[in-house]
């Protein structure tokens, strides 16, 4: 037996230990060439009598991060060629067949009639998991960082090599079901609670721990291979089925809108496995992920949400011939609320920074800020004390510009104001080398512009965060006309460390994810003159898939800022860039009525100081007489809100703005919120085709105004039948 | 076409359906018995003149289950050459038994059959027959399951009926149905429930709470909130119907169907078959329809089969003098009178199920001999029977008086 991603050795008491060790990867993977050498192995623990069962750890640091996304691009692919060849019901069964080879291989182990023990070494994720929980016995490492999980639904898939199955059987109902949805991962110690592993013991004793167990106990049965096997929850049609089931249903569509066919599936997988023996359990939930595997959510999750994003993380726009700039310490200007964000992400990520504010008192009140932000991580559990100490002494308050000496990289957060702004430049660079690439975090000014106030406009960028810094994880660096690859390289250095994920784009007014954003906003006031009612704009806006409505959305960012912008627009733009509909909203609710928002209590929606908000009664005023909301078309109102944003997108690449349809993606999925389901802001238009996309825009323009009209790149790819990406299938090729 | 006659209709009272009722010791079986027993000697029958007995039973499992129809017609002392056949609509199931049975006749293959329904909810309980619509995926998704009460929340929300109006409504369910008690306007169609040694069990409805007032019922609280915002419902009412903020949450005991046990049968027959038994028919089945209405909100039904029955048969609103619509919840009705502007005095004058109680199955056929003896108390002659009924349908039947 050779094998090359494993090492197989028997002891003296006939127990095999299999090492997985895959060589020139960090992390172990499942590949094609693993399922077949697994094959292969536990054929030789059948068939060698000497052998009495086997224990499976691994020769890394981790278990294994799961499924190859590559292995999927296979069955994708001769899906396609048999399709062709053979027609479409041959071609179903060969792609289910392929899809279900981890799944078979999985029960042929755990039916081997041998003892099979995992070792649970730091992460073991996805189909790793699923390997270990066809194993007859788990021992998982006492180590803090040791996870195991099943974050499948994440990328719009679901465990489909016998996950939901054997979670299912292992777990009450409710709680398999939320632990398959959320995706999360365990420590040892909620592993165990949980059921999901059986011991717990430090990484180097594990193996003799596994061998024990083979020796003393090693039972090669699976608790639902027993005969008197029972659900951990009964029956499903019982009592207790009658609490979990019409509850799980409702909740998952309180939670996903019925937007997302893969958590749906784990929802079928379970219903209708637990009312089956394993083998047809595991066969009902083969032919669901065979189904998701071949959705085109899938396909679009796994490309902006696994594939792009990961490229992008690893500095795909990154001028390759700049070499990795060191950083160590930054510094950042302005201790305000943004400011405050990016001195705590930088700090945590292991920077030093120094805080600078126009006072000590106000530079000090941004390391307060952190202090709370460090803290409640720590009362959650998610950081340790010793971590808190470790970031605040890491971060230097001063009001001395003389301080930010030895700063590889300056961030100015200070006031969206030219002339405070140009002030910040000139007095960084008089105690700084203009080499020193400095960032601006503005969301509203030309880079261009602001860097003419710089000595070295090739060292002046912009570092666009999103509110709040800690939790939004999109970065916009945004390119001035001068700025050069070096001071590019630098911050897309920096937003790796603070592990963040960049897109890259040029300079524009609004430059990517506020062009589309402020398009959504602007939507939900039109619906508003229009006469639709406010829960109705706000509901539907999440049923397509948003976060949350434009009209909670405009409340959080604050109205009298979009009336300052409107107002911005008019006067440099004319009367005519300003929608009259959008105008007449904002105008009444700023100026007549003083509802700026939350921050003042009083927006879209009323703000009690004890409960829930609520829409503000006085929106009636847009009602119109004897409105039927039963005659609005739903799946029209969802496209407006997706449509002007996709609109939007296109037009930033057909001005060159955005230069990569994965940026637009990930940035308006980590930006804003797009519709996560459809990939992204792109990937929306080309799931549904630009052909019809531009007729779909066209159709909207025609009747709620030319605001939806297509870009002529998007007329002329139509025309050519081209698509932003390429060709479906490529995708999993990558 | 041949014409389907009423001959008699009659019910058991109803009991409340807990374990201290009066009818809980009474078996389903025995609760059909009793009235097929009453229908047989009031109407002098034989046994062996009846086609078939059609019967209404919402949650026919254990002793309810296995067609409870042949059994009764056995136990009752029917000839055994008479069959049964149990179905089940939900709610309505006790009217469409009757529908058939009327279609039966109407259809000219069946000379004399009976309509009627069983439910013992304190013996077999409410779900107990299991349902794939609120539990499989495959059909609670697609369909936005949610319990009636919430469903019932939601019409209120939706038709905006507040608080006040539920309760008052409810307050005039109970007025209505003491007032009819008082008056014996139930009388001629019941059928009080004795036991083997012929000691009456029950001879009056036992969920009635005449005393029932505003402030009495204030003092309840919502009764589905909890479950739908824990359970995730409302987010499926809102995401049905998003134009609504949230939900207004205002059913509770109070102002709902109550839980009660109780049977009933309807005689219906052709003409000749009238006249072989020497009997006066009292009404014809004039027409009835089903439908399927909009199943997130689930209770609407009424309306869409009212419309659909009324086209249909070529009666206008106006020539209906009574109507009764089930009351399974307050806003179940408020949204039938709100639909089509009716005068409360037609609408559910002897109460309704709030105070009297909703015996599923058999509810329906106790509708027709409520809205029966009620217009012959009247010398009027039209009525429209019709009830909401779970997974969002309509049935509706209207009888006349010749």
């Amino acid at each position: 037996m050779k094998l090359e991603n494993f090492s197989f050795e028997k002891d003296k008491d006939g127990i095999a230990v299999l090492t997985w060790d895959m060589p020139d990867r960090s992390m172990n993977v499942i590949t094609e060439s693993v399922i077949s050498e697994l094959n292969l192995v536990v054929d030789e623990v059948i068939s060698q009598s000497s052998i009495k069962g086997c224990v499976i750890t691994s020769g890394k640091i981790n278990f294994s991060g799961g499924a190859d996304l590559n292995l999927l691009s296979q069955g994708a692919k001769q899906y396609e060629v048999a399709r062709l060849e053979k027609g479409e019901e041959a071609a179903n069964v060969l792609f289910f067949e392929n899809s279900r080879k981890l799944s078979v291989l999985y029960r042929k182990l755990e039916t081997c009639g041998k003892p099979f023990v995992a070792t649970i070494n730091g992460i073991c994720l996805g189909g790793a998991f699923e390997l270990a929980l066809a194993c007859h016995y788990r021992i998982m490492s006492s180590d803090e960082k040791s996870k195991i999980g099943l974050p499948e639904i994440k990328v719009g898939l679901f465990p489909g090599a016998g996950g939901t199955q054997r979670i299912a059987r292992l777990m009450p109902t409710g709680d398999a079901l939320q632990f398959l949805f959320r995706g999360e991962q365990l420590k040892a110690k909620a592993a165990l609670t949980n059921k999901l592993v059986h011991e717990v013991a430090p990484t180097e004793e594990m193996i003799d721990r596994a061998k024990i167990w083979i020796i003393s106990k090693g039972k090669a049965q699976a608790p639902w291979d027993m005969k008197d096997f029972k659900n951990p929850s009964g029956k499903v049609f019982s009592a207790t089925g009658m609490m979990i089931w019409p509850a799980a249903n409702a909740i998952y569509r309180r939670e996903t809108f019925d937007n997302y066919p893969a958590a749906k599936a784990i929802l079928h997988a379970v219903y209708e496995g637990l009312q089956l023996p394993i083998d047809q359990g595991l066969l009902v939930e083969s032919r669901w992920f065979a189904k998701i595997l071949r959705s085109k959510e899938a396909m679009a999750m796994i490309r902006s949400l696994f594939l792009s994003k990961n490229e992008l993380d690893k500095g795909a726009r990154r001028p390759k011939a700049i070499s990795p700039v060191a950083l160590h310490k930054i510094g950042v200007i302005g201790a305000g609320f943004m400011g405050a964000g990016v001195a705590y992400v930088s700090a945590l990520n292991g920077l030093d920074v120094v805080l600078l504010d126009r006072d000590q008192v106000s530079a000090d009140h941004g390391k307060e800020a952190v202090n709370k932000l460090i803290s409640a991580s720590v009362s959650k559990g998610r950081a340790t004390e010793a971590d808190k100490q470790g970031i605040l002494q890491r971060i230097e308050t001063t009001q001395d510009y003389l301080k930010l000496r030895g700063c590889d990289l300056v961030i100015e957060a200070v006031f969206e104001e030219r002339i405070v702004k140009a002030e910040v430049t000139r007095r960084v660079q008089e105690v700084l080398d203009p080499q020193v690439v400095f960032a601006s975090n503005t969301s509203t000014l030309p880079i261009t512009s602001l860097a003419e106030t710089s000595l070295s406009p090739e060292n002046f960028i912009g570092i666009h965060f999103f509110s709040p810094v800690e939790k939004m994880s999109l970065v916009e660096v945004i390119l001035g006309k001068k700025t050069g690859d070096r001071a590019l390289a630098t911050a897309l250095d920096f937003v790796r460390i603070i592990k963040k994920t960049p897109i890259v784009v040029n300079d524009t007014r609004g430059f990517f994810a506020n062009r589309c954003v402020l398009n959504f906003i602007r939507e939900g006031h039109i619906m508003l003159r229009e006469g639709v009612p406010p829960a109705m704009i706000e509901n539907v806006a999440r049923m397509a898939g948003m976060p949350v409505g434009p009209l909670s959305l405009n409340d959080e960012v604050a109205l009298d800022l979009g009336w300052r912008i409107l107002n911005a627009t008019k006067k440099d733009l004319g009367e005519k860039a300003v929608d009259p509909a959008q105008e007449e909203v904002l105008h009444f609710m700023v100026e007549q009525e003083g509802r700026f928002g939350r921050k003042n209590g009083k927006g879209f929606y009323d703000y009690p100081a004890i409960g829930k908000k609520s829409l503000w009664p006085g929106l009636s005023i847009f009602a119109q007489e004897n409105f039927n909301p039963g005659l609005i078309d739903i799946s029209e109102m969802k496209q407006r809100f997706l449509c002007i944003q996709a609109v939007e997108a296109a037009r930033t690449i057909a001005e060159g703005v955005v230069m990569d349809p994965r940026e637009a993606d990930v940035g308006s999925i980590l930006g804003f919120g797009f519709a996560p389901f459809t990939g992204g802001a792109i990937s929306y238009i080309d799931g549904m085709g630009i052909k019809d996309f531009v007729v779909l825009c066209d159709r909207l323009a025609i009747k709620y105004g030319p605001r939806f009209t297509p870009p002529e790149l998007l007329r002329e790819m139509a025309a050519h039948n081209q698509t932003f990406y390429p060709e479906t299938n490529s995708v999993f090729a990558a | 076409m041949p014409e389907a006659f009423i001959y008699d209709a009659v019910r058991t009272p109803r009991g409340r359906g807990k374990p201290d009722g009066a009818l809980h010791e009474v078996s389903s079986l025995g609760l059909i018995v009793s009235v097929l027993k009453a229908l047989k000697e009031r109407c002098g029958l034989s046994g062996e003149e009846l086609d078939d007995v059609v019967l209404g039973c919402v949650d026919p499992v254990g002793e309810a289950g296995g067609d409870i129809a042949r059994a009764a017609v056995i136990a009752a002392g029917y000839s055994y050459r008479t069959p049964g056949v149990q179905i089940n609509r939900f709610c309505a199931s006790g009217l469409d038994a009757v529908n058939l049975a009327a279609a039966e006749i109407m259809s000219g293959q069946h000379e004399l059959t009976i309509g009627g329904g069983v439910e013992s909810m304190s013996r077999v309980g409410i779900g107990a027959s299991g349902s794939a619509w609120p539990v499989d995926p495959a059909i609670a998704i697609p369909a936005y399951f949610m319990p009636q009460g919430v469903s019932a929340d939601l019409i209120a929300t939706k038709y905006g009926f507040s608080r006040e109006d539920v309760d008052s409504y409810a307050v005039l369910s109970q007025r209505r149905a003491a007032e009819a008690w008082s008056q014996g306007k139930f009388l001629r169609s019941i059928v009080p429930v004795k036991d083997i040694n012929n000691i009456t069990l029950l001879d009056r409805d036992e969920h009635m709470r005449p005393e029932t007032d505003m402030q009495a019922l204030a003092a309840l609280k919502p009764s589905f909130s909890f479950f739908a915002e824990q359970g995730g419902f409302d987010a499926v009412a809102i995401q049905a119907y998003p134009e609504i903020e949230k939900l207004n949450y205002v059913h509770h005991a109070g102002n709902s169907s109550g839980i009660v046990d109780g049977a009933a049968a309807v005689l219906i027959g052709s003409r000749q078959a009238g006249v072989k038994l020497n009997l006066s028919p009292r009404a014809r089945i004039r027409a009835f329809a089903n439908i399927g209405s909009e199943p997130a909100i689930m209770l609407t039904g009424p309306v869409d089969v009212t419309n659909k029955l009324l086209a249909r048969a070529g009666v206008r609103l106006e020539d209906i003098d009574l109507f009764e619509v089930n009351e399974a919840f307050a806003a179940v009705v408020l949204r039938y009178l709100q639909a089509f502007q009716l005068d409360l005095e037609k609408v559910n004058v002897n109460g309704g199920a709030i105070a009297l109680g909703h015996p599923l199955g058999a509810t329906g056929a106790m509708l027709i001999g409520t809205a029966l003896d009620e217009l012959e108390r009247r010398n009027k002659s039209i009525a429209l029977v019709t009830l909401c009924i779970g997974a969002g349908m309509g049935t509706a039947t209207l009888i006349e008086r010749l």
